[in-house]
């Protein structure tokens, strides 16, 4: 064998071997790379301390906001649809944060509810002009939340041109 | 395949093609920012949840896409100077790293502008934002391991090395927002069934795609041919004092 093959063949068997390292480490540790639990996640963990930080990551659910008699505490749910967590939040929330937004919220468990000192939210991978948003729901066509990649590829894209000038 | 390789790697050529297509990738690049700049900032809809602050978009994504393709290419240039001993393919990774790290910084330094306002953190530990840290580190790691040997050929070999290994973690940031949860958003360009984003913003993303390519080509060139004219410089001297 020559010696560049040679030199050929050690690259790629590193590699290869490489990866599979890589892969069986990143697969152990997934519960540690993940950023948040599921409320349902939650539920299926039996021990969880009070003294432990978590972060959940779920949907706000509708009409679950509301201020606590003290006007200053935000009280809501974090739903996975199938799961829902009660989650109290003492401050300001981020601008984005809406019910049935993607919100992540980092805290601790007192009984059944997350008193939480962090509420991040999370927004989705569709971009698009807001007149196109608003003509998309009004026709049917999208539901926030959803990918919007069905409703490009089919045609139903308003003109945003048409709608407002910018 | 053999030849085409070969053909390229001879530096009088390149030093030809490059300095004939310089002027070209030049006028490109200067088309292309200022079309993109204009539809980014000017001419562009605000987005239906982000506002305003979506035009940060048209710097992070082209500047992050760009981090993960040179590193790439980073690595192939690295892989054919170690298995080939083509010596431009060795210079070409050592003049596309602090290019990409510069990339890397942008991409990590508008995301950060861009999470706080959004998300309500300038930086959290998820999966997409460490990897993509990482990455700026592997990048610094090479341009030290470049510099740390008396001997640059041990250098080249190391850094070389070195950036092989790291390419491991290319498909690490760009599927870790498929494969674990994390607060960065799912893709919206690559991804399967196309792009989610309205063409009226795809047509500025794309223009300004195509600045950061034609300038990190520009840089490169121009990096590559002042390497390759530094060395005959010194080889001259080299023959004057011997001579």
């Amino acid at each position: 064998m020559k010696r560049k093959t040679r030199r050929l063949y050690m690259v790629l068997v590193g590699l290869c071997a490489l990866g599979a390292v890589a892969t069986i480490v990143l697969a152990a540790l997934e519960d540690d790379i993940v950023f948040f639990f599921s409320p349902t996640e939650i539920m299926e963990k039996q021990d969880i301390r009070t003294d432990q930080r978590i972060r959940i990551g779920g949907l706000v659910e509708a009409d679950s906001v509301k201020k606590a008699a003290d006007g200053v505490t935000n009280l809501f749910t974090v739903t996975d649809l199938a799961h829902s967590i009660k989650v109290e939040y003492k401050g300001i929330l981020p601008d984005l944060f809406r019910e049935g937004q993607g919100v992540v919220t980092e805290g601790y468990f007192k009984g059944k509810t997350l008193i939480a000192d962090e509420v991040l939210a999370k927004h989705d991978e569709n971009y698009m002009p807001p007149e196109v948003a608003d003509a998309l729901k009004k026709s049917g066509k999208w539901k926030e939340g959803e990918p919007l990649t069905e409703a490009l590829k089919n045609g139903h894209v308003p003109d945003a041109d048409k709608a407002k000038d910018y | 395949m053999a030849f085409n390789l070969n053909a390229f790697a001879n530096p009088k050529r390149f030093m030809w093609l490059s300095g004939l297509l310089l002027p070209w990738v030049a006028g490109i690049t200067a088309i292309c920012t200022i079309a993109g700049l204009y539809f980014a900032l000017f001419n562009s809809p605000t987005d239906y949840q982000q506002g305003e602050t979506v035009r940060i978009m048209y710097v992070h994504v082209p500047a992050a896409t760009m981090s993960i393709a040179i590193y790439v290419s980073m690595a192939i240039a690295s892989a054919m100077g170690l298995i080939w001993k083509h010596p431009l393919s060795d210079l070409a990774a050592k003049c596309m790293s602090p290019i990409g790290a510069v990339f890397t910084l942008i991409a990590l330094f508008t995301g950060s502008l861009w999470g706080k306002p959004m998300w309500g953190t300038w930086w959290v530990w998820d999966a997409r934002l460490t990897s993509e840290l990482l990455l700026l580190f592997l990048f610094m790691g090479h341009m030290a391991l470049l510099n740390a040997f008396d001997d640059p050929s041990r250098g080249t070999k190391s850094a070389g090395i070195l950036c092989i290994v790291g390419v491991i973690n290319v498909p690490i940031i760009k599927f870790s927002v498929d494969w674990w949860n994390t607060l960065h958003q799912p893709a919206s360009l690559m991804k399967e069934g196309g792009p989610s984003i309205h063409p009226d913003m795809l047509i500025p993303l794309a223009l300004m795609w195509f600045c950061f390519l034609g300038y990190f080509t520009l840089l490169l060139f121009i990096r590559m041919r002042s390497e390759i004219i530094a060395s005959k410089v010194r080889a001259l001297r080299l023959r004057q004092v011997h001579g």
